[in-house]
């Protein structure tokens, strides 16, 4: 790990480092200042660095791996069960030096956080997860994130589908057969691991979680119900808060950034 | 060449204003378009049909595997062809096939085509696809991460099983068997039955089985015109590989609808093949591409070269968007070969040489053609068509064909009022 940039212009782009993963890199983008703070990623990953990183960065060092499969790491195809899963996390967690500091996981990213958190309570300090994968209701049953029209997709993602488009659009100079190629395995690691249901029986590990948790929940997200988030709340042990984010969908972070580094924010101080 | 008898068993009573009022014939196809009474004689005529086909000479009666399906009704082929086994006495049976990863454990994939083989004294094609998309990963719920390394594997496995003679445990990635020793074990035992793969265009495909010494069959609905990129692609690889271009390493698939004139053949074949292409066809895009089942390889050769051609021919999403669902396009595009005896048999010798395909699997039925139509298409073909085409390929030998045993039981006719007297 190099160290971080002591300064934070929201300009700046990121540090980036990369780690080792079962013989698989795996990058890590680092900004700001202050006590570390990890990020962990939703559906798509990270392709670009985030308005909402940096709204954190600007009191926060935010450290952001990437998960394999998604942009920026490989490795998703070595990882064949949730325990496989679950110890690459640690082992990212682990050397992007994120041990023991206050942790946000959204989405997919989210799963895994929570997971971290109940597996290994030593190595979390405080826990956000915004709108998390891992449970599955029949009576409420989440949407299949994979089996959308291309055309549907991004209002299914985010509030306002140019959210959702922003973020995956290839940047000046991509490769244009490796950029839609790279999306393409973030959804498949996605796949990998949460296919086909998103349920991971996290539930069965939640009562292991004792970190203080702020649950975030975009109002309007189209793949999670926000009624998930009181299913989380009454299955963590630690002090538990829910919060609902107005005009916000399921990645209630790139709809709305300033609300939900606000709350991740207070929720850390 | 081998001319080979292909039933997909489509439901036949799609209403009329399905496309309007139904979002996929796939997957999500509502259960109250299914009358179980209706299926029970629409299963009966298909298993007419194929029986006919086999009286008629055809080298093999072909049957597949589709799950959750509104054009195809055998979630397990291999009940049809255990049935069929019993009711043809000579004719290859192509199952075509078992997809392997869906099959828990894999070994049960060995013993079904054990016990068909054993029961039809050694006729059976086994195939192996990997499956489509709406069929594995949204029907069966498989990761589409997962499933061709599963698949791979359950390949290994079941080769294994049906090759070596002892018990043997298989301690493989996905699949773990302390015991695997099937009973029964083939007839075709030098080394296995034939081995032929239904694929869509990718390289890889193309290579594992040339260095299997498989089989590589093209099952595209779009017919000769849409697949002849993908067969050049095919033999070009071939090529590469050192291989030669023996027609017998390939399987094509083309609907055909044959008469005394083209205008006859019009007046028949319309509205089936309208029902197919229309009805039949009508997948909603959300189930086409779940992330991972197109390998990397395949997706950079899709946007790059023109290899990707082929393979977008290949994946589900562009078959989707190619769509046509009127009897003058679809005659154009190629997807149905119809015509007066004479004008079939030169449009199948060109089929044949210009895609070097030796095993042709005609879809003789389609859409809602009824058992009277299937059955004159499939006589006047037998007939008029086959004995004109059979010299085809005669140089070649096709070393990738069942090897039945000599001395072969014989199946009593079924005679139901003897039966009700004993």
């Amino acid at each position: 790990m190099s160290e971080p940039a002591t300064t934070a212009p929201a300009t700046t782009p990121p540090v980036t480092t990369t780690v080792d993963v079962n013989g698989h890199p795996c990058r890590v983008w680092t900004k700001g200042k202050g006590p570390k703070l990890g990020f962990l990623a939703g559906l798509g990953g990270l392709p670009r660095w985030l308005p909402f990183l940096d709204r954190l960065a600007e009191s926060r060092t935010v450290v952001a791996p990437s998960l394999p499969g998604y942009p920026g790491a490989t490795g998703h195809s070595e990882l064949d069960t949730h325990l496989d899963w679950v110890l690459a996390v640690r082992q990212i967690v682990d050397k992007a030096g994120l041990a023991g500091a206050d942790l946000v996981g959204a989405s997919v990213g989210g799963a895994f956080a929570a997971e971290m958190a109940a597996i290994f309570p030593g190595n979390v300090g405080k826990l956000v997860l915004i709108a998390p994968f891992g449970l599955f209701d029949d009576k409420e049953p989440a949407a299949d994130p994979w089996a959308q029209r291309k055309d549907a997709l991004p209002g299914l993602m985010c509030a306002e589908a140019a959210n959702w488009n922003e973020l995956v659009a290839p940047p000046d100079g991509a490769n244009s057969v490796e950029w839609p190629i790279e999306m393409t395995r973030a959804s498949e690691a996605a796949a990998r691991a949460f296919w086909p249901l998103g349920n991971t029986r996290l539930e069965k590990r939640l009562g292991l979680i004792e970190a203080p948790t702020l649950i975030l929940w975009g109002e309007r997200d189209g793949v999670l119900p926000p009624s998930y988030a009181a299913r989380f709340a009454s299955g963590i042990n630690g002090s538990t808060r829910v919060e609902n984010i107005a005009n916000a969908g399921h990645l209630a972070y790139l709809d709305q950034p300033d609300a939900v580094a606000r709350a991740v924010l207070k929720h850390f101080a | 060449m081998k001319l080979m008898w292909f039933h997909l068993m489509p439901y036949t009573e799609l209403p009329e204003d399905f496309n309007q009022k139904h979002p996929s014939v796939w997957v999500d196809i509502h259960s109250s378009l299914f009358d179980p009474k209706r299926a029970h004689h629409m299963y009966n005529d298909f298993m007419d049909e194929l029986e006919y086909a086999a009286e008629l000479g055809y080298d093999a009666i072909c049957v597949n595997e589709h799950h959750s399906n509104g054009y195809g009704l055998m979630p397990s082929p291999n009940l049809i062809a255990s049935s069929l086994a019993r009711r043809t006495t000579d004719t290859a049976l192509c199952v075509m096939g078992n997809s392997l990863a869906l099959y828990n454990p894999p070994t049960r994939v060995a013993e079904e085509f054990a016990m068909i083989d054993c029961i039809s004294g050694g006729r059976l094609i086994a195939g192996f696809p990997v499956g489509s998309p709406m069929d594995t990963c949204y029907a069966y719920g498989q990761n589409p991460s997962l499933l061709r390394e599963r698949y791979l594997e359950a390949h290994d496995l079941v080769k294994k099983a049906w090759t070596h003679k002892d018990t043997f445990a298989f301690n493989g990635r996905y699949n773990q068997q302390r015991y695997v020793n099937i009973w029964p074990r083939p007839i075709q035992n030098d080394p296995h039955p034939p081995i032929w793969i239904p694929g869509g265009g990718s390289v890889e495909t193309w290579r594992w089985c040339a260095e299997m010494d498989y089989v590589y069959c093209y099952l595209s609905y779009y017919g000769y015109k849409a697949g002849l990129t993908t067969m050049q692609g095919f033999w070009n690889e071939m090529e590469k590989l050192g291989k030669d271009r023996n027609p017998y390493r390939a399987g094509f698939l083309q609907f055909v609808g044959v008469a005394e004139s083209r205008q006859q053949a019009l007046d028949l074949y319309t509205e089936p093949a309208e029902y197919f292409y229309g009805r039949c066809l009508h997948v909603d895009a959300r189930f086409a591409t779940p992330p991972g089942y197109t390998t990397e390889a395949t997706q950079r050769a899709g946007i790059q070269s023109m290899v990707s051609k082929a393979a977008n021919t290949a994946s589900y999403s562009s078959k989707l968007s190619l769509k046509a669902t009127n009897m003058k396009d679809i005659v154009d595009g190629g997807y149905v070969i119809i015509g007066s005896p004479d004008e079939v048999v030169e449009q199948i010798r060109h089929v044949a040489t210009s895609l070097n395909v030796g095993h042709l699997m005609l879809l003789l039925q389609y859409g809602n053609m009824s058992k009277d139509t299937t059955k004159y298409n499939t006589r006047l073909f037998a007939e008029k068509v086959m004995p004109k085409v059979k010299d085809l390929f005669g140089e070649w030998e096709d070393k990738w064909w069942p090897r039945p045993m000599a001395d072969r039981a014989a199946v009593p006719a079924f005679r139901p009022h003897v039966a009700a007297a004993e």
